[in-house]
């Protein structure tokens, strides 16, 4: 096939006509085809095979095995010695400052734990705070927890857990009433009950929100509940390793205090990971909608103490991430917008995938247009297709767009960009990890002693999410992992501080050096994406 | 590895970061132009969406004695630009249990006593980055409309930029925080298709058809779960 070369334009200068018509749906073998041929996840490219640990023989992206096989952050040669006495001895340390890690650290709180809340940045930023679309919760009248069940499971290809699903759907209401005891404020129908949407590859409305400032409604107030909670909070302390106890069990971990380099050491009966995900590791060079802090640490210091991981080759690439103006590459523009109304356009003004497609298939969509030369290009290089939003303006009434969206509009506006009046240029972006650590109903791992909740973990959505699962999944299981992780560490037989050691450290960097013999292997986890442009020594 | 790119062949442009002089391409973030120069940015950086509020900033431009403020993870630079970011500015909160203040509207003057004490000078609409009307909104919870309070709020990003300018010394954001969460938890009626879906689900309604789902082979599950 010959591939046309785009000139170089200013995305806004000649602006082609649109043309409406539309685009003729796939049969299900050209969807196939298109996923295999360009959607991440399925291109054999860019993937290396695990050879240490206990996912050995899985195929994984390079970046998330460039992670799982490293060394330790902590020294070059030998590990730092165990200190005589600890820092600080809590019942439940939480790893991560983000919805579930809020919710855990709360309701551990309340079962009577002494719990330690250790978080990379400051409580709340997070991929939690950004979310704009909303939460599913079955209210509908022909809707029912059930329902629910058979549409998480089914947009998950029929990979999730089912046992972990059943519990989602069951405790959804219950926390979402919380929720509102608490203070948060969900969009009301006349009527003072929720409102529900739909969202993609779902079969009833069953999406609630705070206008698109869903995440951040909601971290307001737990943010300012967890502060009033008496649980004990360490801001810029992001743990780097896990601890390890009697039996190869977790008992604790170290933090690094990121404005001296101190390590602080903290026993603990029970920690629980809530780090959340992988966008800041830019999978295949994917800009991010995550946040800052989004790498994927959990998975690091987890894997390297035993515990298995699920469905890591599995990610989410959102369609419509920002792509042009540059300096905003990767923010999201939620599917709402899709669902209602916005049209897709590539260079030559014409639709090429039906907008309400699932996730997956409008991605690959847009990046066969751009590489078949049909995508945009923009003043940096990258390329993109048009996301153009009036028509929902013209369809529903002038207003609709600023009225539903006023989060889109107010960011677009500050790069000078009117949305209501010109279309958008995206470009898929890395927005979710589908898999993550294996846990039970109750999040417990393969290791005695460490939970997960939230992003970090993996099996509820199997190899695929749908908008707005995500957010219940950390609430329902933040409040319940929290309550469990509490109620065994509470009842954990003691241990003594001299029998807790980094042996797995040191095992784990044993078995890469007799898989790699004299290579150097990366270091890990990594806390924060290095974007610096100039040299400085420290990172040479 | 991935990077945020300057447009190509953008122009450099004089810019004062932290009072020290540097060149950098137009078409940058404030917090881009940090990385660019090389800083290792840690304290005032969260989402880099533009909605958790952790990279307020102060700036000022050139022949300007005007001083603006900003969120540094949407605003680009600009020729001559002099700007610092405000990782953290002290701000008094209040201890409170949403639920069990005795009454939602004396809460406010007991918990925030100062809030009656706005002198109507408009700074912190002035400086808010998200275009709030932030004086209003400190009436609106001084003359008990909470709901108000929650409609003008809505995007606030908790930045303390509003407490950073007021000369009553309040901090705005905390008390349109307490007035949302008052209204939401302690005024507005409980939602009823919420309240009913609780009861059938507390009362086992869905409990045994559960139970069936998650029991079945994958292929039967499968096949339940398919057809919509
Ligand atoms: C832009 C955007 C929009 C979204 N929209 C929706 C939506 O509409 N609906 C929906 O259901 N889902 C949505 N999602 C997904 C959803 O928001 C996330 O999956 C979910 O919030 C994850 O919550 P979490 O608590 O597991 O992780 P996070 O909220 O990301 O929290 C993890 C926390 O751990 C901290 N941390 C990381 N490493 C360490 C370490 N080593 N030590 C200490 N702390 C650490 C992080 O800094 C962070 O504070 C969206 C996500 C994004 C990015
Ligand atoms: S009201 Fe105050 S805290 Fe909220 S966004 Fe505006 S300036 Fe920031
Ligand atoms: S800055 Fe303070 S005193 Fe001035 S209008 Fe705002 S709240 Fe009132
Ligand atoms: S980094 Fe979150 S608002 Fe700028």
């Amino acid at each position: 096939m010959t591939v046309e070369k785009p000139p170089l334009i200013n995305p806004y200068d000649n602006l082609p006509s649109f043309d409406l018509a539309e685009p003729k749906a796939y049969s299900p073998s050209e969807r196939e085809e298109l996923l295999r041929r360009y959607y991440p996840d399925y291109r054999p490219d860019r993937k290396t095979t695990l050879h240490v640990g206990a996912n050995a023989g899985d195929v994984l992206p390079d970046e998330i095995a460039s992670i799982l096989e490293s060394r330790s952050i902590l020294s070059k040669n030998v590990l730092p010695a165990v200190p005589s006495t600890p820092d600080i001895e809590v019942d439940l340390l939480v790893i991560g400052g983000g919805g579930a890690g809020i919710m855990a650290s709360i309701f551990a709180m309340e079962a009577g734990a002494r719990v330690l809340l250790a978080t990379k940045l400051r409580v709340g930023d997070s991929n939690t705070v950004m979310a704009e679309g909303g939460i599913q919760v079955a209210l509908g009248e022909d809707d029912s927890p059930v329902q629910h069940f058979k549409d998480a499971y089914r947009g998950g290809h029929f990979t999730g857990d089912p046992e972990l699903l059943s519990v989602l759907v069951r405790e959804g209401p219950d926390v979402i009433s919380w929720l509102i005891r608490k203070g948060v404020l969900f969009d009301r129908d006349p009527s003072g009950n929720l409102s529900l949407r739909k969202g993609g590859g779902t079969t009833r409305p069953r999406l609630i929100s705070a206008k698109d400032y869903t995440g951040l409604e909601i971290v307001r107030v737990l943010k300012e509940d967890l502060l009033n909670s008496g649980v004990t909070i360490w801001e810029f302390s992001p743990a780097v390793e896990l601890l390890q106890g009697p039996e190869g069990s977790c008992a604790g971990a170290i933090l690094k205090d990121v404005d001296n380099g101190s390590l602080k050491w903290v026993k603990a009966n029970a920690v629980l990971l809530a780090t959340g995900g992988t966008g800041r590791l830019h999978i295949g060079d994917f800009a991010t909608s995550n946040h800052f802090g989004a790498t994927g640490d959990g998975l690091v210091m987890a894997y390297r103490m035993g515990a298995k991981l699920l469905n890591m080759e599995s990610f989410q690439y959102h369609p419509t991430g920002v792509i042009y103006p540059s300096e905003m590459a990767g923010m999201l523009i939620t599917e709402a917008v899709r669902g209602a109304g916005a049209r897709m356009f590539n260079r030559h003004g014409k639709r090429f995938v039906q907008e309400l497609e699932t996730r997956d298939v409008v991605a690959s969509a847009i990046i066969r247009e751009c590489e078949e030369g049909r995508g945009v290009r923009t003043p940096s290089g990258h390329h993109g297709v048009y996301l153009d939003l009036t028509a929902i303006d013209r369809e529903m009434g002038e207003g609709t767009v600023e009225r539903r969206f006023p989060n889109i509009v107010k960011l677009m506006g500050k790069h000078q960009v009117d949305c209501t009046k010109q279309p958008i240029l995206v470009y898929p972006t890395l927005h979710y990890q589908n898999g993550g650590i294996a846990s039970d109903t109750s999040g417990r791992t393969h290791v005695k002693g460490l939970y997960v909740a939230g992003e970090a973990s993996g099996g509820v959505h199997g190899k695929n999410r749908l908008m707005g699962n995500s957010l219940l999944e950390v609430f329902v299981y933040g409040r319940r992992v929290g309550e469990e992780a509490a109620r065994e560490a509470l009842e954990r037989k003691p241990f003594s501080w001299h029998e807790v050691n980094l042996g797995h450290v040191e095992g784990f960097q044993k078995n890469l050096e007799k898989e790699f013999p004299g290579t150097s292997r990366p270091e890990a986890p990594i806390l924060f994406p290095d974007y610096r442009k100039h040299s400085h020594p420290d990172h040479a | 590895m991935f990077q945020y790119e300057a447009p190509e062949g953008a122009q450099m442009i004089q810019v004062w970061i932290n009072g020290k002089e540097w060149q950098v391409p137009e078409g940058l973030t404030m917090i881009q132009a940090m990385w660019y120069t090389g800083h290792e940015v840690i304290h005032g950086i969260g989402c880099l969406g533009g909605v958790c509020g952790a990279c307020a900033a102060v700036y000022r431009m050139p022949g300007n004695f005007r001083l603006f403020n900003a969120l540094a993870c949407q605003t680009l630079v600009k020729e001559g630009m002099a700007f610092s970011l405000i990782a953290s500015y002290p701000t008094q909160r209040a201890q409170y249990d949403i639920e069990q203040i005795p009454d939602a509207k004396e809460g406010l003057f007991t918990l925030y006593p100062e809030s009656a004490t706005c002198r109507n000078c408009n700074a912190c609409t002035e400086v808010c980055p998200q275009g709030i009307d932030v004086r209003t909104s400190v009436w609106q919870a001084a003359f008990g409309d909470f709901k108000g309070v929650a409609e003008t709020t809505m995007s606030c990003v908790m930045c303390g930029l509003c407490v950073s300018r007021c000369i009553a010394e309040m901090a705005p954001h905390e008390i349109a925080l307490y007035a949302r969460r008052a209204y939401g938890s302690r005024e507005l009626a409980f939602p009823e298709n919420l309240r009913q879906r609780m009861d059938s689900v507390a009362s086992g309604t869905y409990d045994e058809e559960l139970e069936r789902l998650s029991r079945l082979s994958p292929d039967q599950l499968k096949l339940e779960c398919g057809v919509k």
